[in-house]
């Protein structure tokens, strides 16, 4: 498939997983896919970074469930900021290990599962549909419910692939790309190559083979399909980038000229323009 | 002249940030082999510290997934790799409660309750902060401290806008589930080193840096302070502590960028 297939199997008010993690290892070719088609009113679950920030800046986010939305190098996400400040959606706020239990509950069919993490916090208060829940044992624990976080698809990106839809990380942490695509109804996994099964075992051993065919919905080739998030070990974060990036996201004039320029055309037109931008910088 | 003997008095060439790295060391004596996960360049250099020095057996991470089996420099890659910690495995270690963290804080009031997710109102805030990040289950799991860089009346608040980290009365009123492994150990900043060992488990001043006076906390705090008339100095580094700290974890002198003197 490409990219724009896969947006194509998308629709308005969709409820899509992201995976990857901050500003690391995201499908950033799938989701500059979703800039250009006019999929819209998405409700968007990821570990937030530019992901998170570029469907802001489009205006197609209704709903975000989160625990952060960050760049790593630069601790707040522009765009993210900015459409918080002027309210532009609704927000479900979640710790870290909360969203992780979530997916999980959602790759095992459950309604919910029960965490520790939560009680206590403001997490409670912004969000005034969680449920507590006690154990039946007894120790009589009461334990914040966390529902699952089921989506109708998944948006991933790894190093390998098979043309099948078997995937392989090659870096040092595997995220949760498992848990959002076996959470997904369906789900597309990017990679930087296409390979046959039987190259699979030379780059890494089994334990790297992270997401299975039977998950998974359709696979995209995207060469760079992660920058300017980093893909280890293929390659870094693009930190000039990133950074020229943020400074464009702070001012809208600025940010009209870097639409213009990386974000107006097709996957390769942005890999020209990427290519370009390194050029001047070096 | 053996500077190790400089207990009592101050020394001139020891800076504010070093007495900020032993301080944030200190909050670490003790933890036996626990993960030490320490958030901002002062914490870092006081968890390497302490891993050099009294808590052998902490654990360490190069900041991603990796447990590091070396001490190297702030910024350098480390030689020995002992484990793998991707976040999936960094989580269990919260909730398994071997772990004491040492976050950030943009608020904080006297139980202990931390806020890094916004300022404002949180349906529209002033201005959108981190998020809580991990904080909800880091201070529920596992020991948690904080770490100040800049002790002030915009921190040290009446009340935080929004509870990411879970001080001792929202803890209680949450009930035992929240209160079973909850524990606040150390607040330090560039003047003090706090903690809750009081009855009412509200902040009170534990020291003062060198060249900081009772006066100057209080003022740079947003709520009434205990500090006791004898309360002490944070103390000394040790000769050896400073060779560690200048010229083995932090040569390229990080620990200042974050630490005014």
């Amino acid at each position: 498939m490409s990219p724009d297939e896969v947006a194509g199997r998308l629709r308005s008010g969709m409820t899509i997983g992201i995976g990857g993690w901050g500003s690391r290892r995201k499908p950033m070719a799938l989701v500059r896919a979703l800039l250009r088609s006019d999929v819209t009113d998405l409700t968007v679950i990821s570990y937030g970074g530019p992901d998170v920030g570029l469907l802001a800046a489009a205006g197609k986010i209704r709903k975000l469930v989160a625990a952060f939305t960050t760049l790593d190098s630069i601790p707040l996400e522009p765009h993210f900021r900015a459409a918080r400040q002027r309210g532009d959606f609704e927000l479900t706020e979640l710790d870290e290990s909360m969203f992780m239990w979530g997916l999980t509950a959602a790759t095992h069919r459950l309604p919910f599962l029960p965490v520790r993490a939560g009680l206590g916090s403001d997490v409670m208060r912004v969000n005034p549909e969680l449920r507590t829940v006690t154990s039946p044992y007894a120790d009589g624990e009461e334990l914040v419910a966390v529902p699952a976080l089921r989506m109708d698809a998944a948006l991933v990106h790894l190093n390998r692939a098979d043309a099948r839809g078997n995937a392989q990380y090659l870096g040092p942490d595997p995220y949760f790309d498992d848990l959002f695509c076996d959470a997904a109804t369906e789900a597309y996994v990017s990679c930087e190559r296409i390979v046959p099964s039987t190259e699979f075992a030379d780059a890494g051993a089994p334990q790297t083979l992270l997401v299975g065919r039977q998950s998974v919905t359709g696979v995209v080739e995207t060469p760079n399909g992660a920058h300017f998030t980093s893909c280890m070990p293929d390659y870094g974060r693009d930190e000039p980038f990133q950074a020229a990036y943020a400074k464009a996201a702070a001012d809208p004039d600025a940010w009209r000229e870097f639409t213009a320029r990386f974000l107006s055309g097709d996957e390769d037109t942005y890999q020209a323009a990427v290519a370009a931008f390194a050029e001047e910088g070096a | 002249m053996s500077t190790q003997d400089a207990t009592a008095d101050e020394r001139s060439d020891v800076t504010r940030a070093e007495y900020c790295v032993i301080a944030c060391a200190e909050a670490w004596r003790g933890d036996g082999e626990i993960l030490a996960s320490p958030m901002g360049t002062v914490p870092a250099v006081g968890a390497r510290l302490a891993r050099l020095t009294f808590s052998p057996d902490l654990l360490l991470t190069d900041g991603e997934a990796l447990v590091i089996g070396d001490v190297p420099a702030i910024g350098a890659t480390p030689e020995v790799v002992e484990g793998w910690l991707p976040y999936r495995r960094h989580l269990s270690m919260v909730t398994g409660g071997k772990r004491h963290v040492m976050m950030g804080a943009s608020q904080l009031d006297r139980h202990g309750n931390q806020n890094i997710s916004c300022i404002g109102d949180w349906k529209q805030p002033a201005r959108q902060l981190l998020g809580v990040r991990g904080a909800p289950v880091n201070t529920i799991n596992n020991p948690t401290s904080y770490w100040v860089p800049r002790h002030s009346t915009r921190v040290f608040v009446d009340k935080v806008d929004m509870v990411s980290g879970v001080g001792h009365d929202r803890a209680a009123a949450a009930g035992p589930s929240a209160t079973r492994f909850h524990e606040l150990r150390r607040v330090v900043t560039d003047l003090a080193v706090l903690d809750f060992e009081t009855p009412d488990r509200t902040l009170r001043v534990r020291s003062l840096h060198p060249g900081v006076g009772a006066d100057q906390v209080r003022e740079a705090t947003g709520f009434p302070l205990t500090i006791a008339d004898d309360v002490p100095r944070t103390r000394e580094p040790s000769a050896e502590e400073l060779r560690l700290i200048r010229t083995v974890i932090d040569p390229a002198g990080l620990r200042n960028r974050e630490v005014r003197t």
